[in-house]
């Protein structure tokens, strides 16, 4: 896997990323399509997202929990914009409750399309957030982990 | 307040936007409160679109942020709030950046399902 770019734009609160996958676009697409496989990279491996529901269909809700370390759910739902197997998929994202209802009334963006390269699968990225207070919140949920993980790579590096 | 730690090419910005006479005022200007692109415009003897390109210099350095307010682009010296965005920004790039590690490991993992023949 090769990152090619990423440009982050701190007035649109935006990140627009490339990367490269030595994989079929099958393969790519399945990673979001299937939820268990989803579940296996959406969150890190002790901060791990649970989907509840989930159905890659335009207007379909999908729901989905991270659960902390210290076993604090946090709730998160998709609403499935537009589908374009194997190849395109737009989301709109929020905060949520166990019942996946909406928390705040304000969504982000995410669009993800995939299309072979060099004999490969490009997937390009758009996450959008609606506000910086929303952004940061969401970042809450798996910081802790990314810390931990930087701490113990300084430990192996010790 | 913490400040983040700026790289070379951020610094370089910085100083580039502050080494003008008309940028700096324009900072000052934007500190009182949000103006507008226009009124900003109005103190100087020289076109809206010079301007605006100063702005985007200052915005570019981090200096200023922009929003949109119905047809006006509101101008503010908020170095703090852009700050945060590119902390925030940041740390999604991170999260992406692992949640892309680990797709790309579950696409090493072999078929355990077995093939369906």
């Amino acid at each position: 896997m090769t990152v090619t770019t990423i440009d982050k734009d701190t007035e649109a609160l935006t990140l627009t990323l490339v990367a490269d996958f030595a994989a079929p676009v099958d393969a790519v697409w399945e990673l979001w399509a299937d939820p268990r496989k989803l579940e296996r990279w959406w969150g890190p491996p002790t901060y791990p997202a649970t989907f509840v529901e989930h159905d890659l269909t335009p207007g379909a809700l999908v729901t989905y929990f991270m659960t902390s370390p210290e076993g604090n759910k946090h709730y998160g739902w998709w609403r499935i914009g537009t589908v374009d197997a194997p190849h395109g998929l737009t989301i709109e994202d929020g905060f949520g409750d166990a019942d996946g209802n909406p928390l705040t009334d304000k969504t982000g963006q995410l669009r993800m399309r995939l299309f072979e390269h060099d004999g490969g699968t490009r997937m390009e990225l758009h996450d959008q957030f609606p506000s910086l207070e929303q952004m940061e919140e969401m970042l809450e949920m798996g910081m802790e982990e990314g810390l931990r993980q930087a701490v113990g790579q300084m430990d192996g590096l010790l | 307040m913490v400040v983040d730690q700026l790289t070379e090419a951020e610094i370089d910005r910085v100083f580039h936007a502050l080494a003008d006479a008309t940028r700096r005022d324009l900072l000052r200007r934007a500190a009182d409160g949000e103006l507008s692109v226009s009124r900003l415009a109005d103190g100087y003897d020289m076109s809206f679109a010079a301007v605006q390109k100063h702005v985007a210099v200052l915005g570019r350095a981090g200096l200023v942020t922009k929003a949109r307010h119905g047809r006006e682009q509101l101008v503010r010296t908020d170095p703090v709030a852009v700050a945060r965005a590119r902390r925030a920004l940041d740390a999604l790039e991170a999260t992406w950046r692992e949640r892309l590690g680990r797709m790309a490991d579950q696409l090493d993992t072999p078929n355990t399902q077995g093939d369906p023949r």
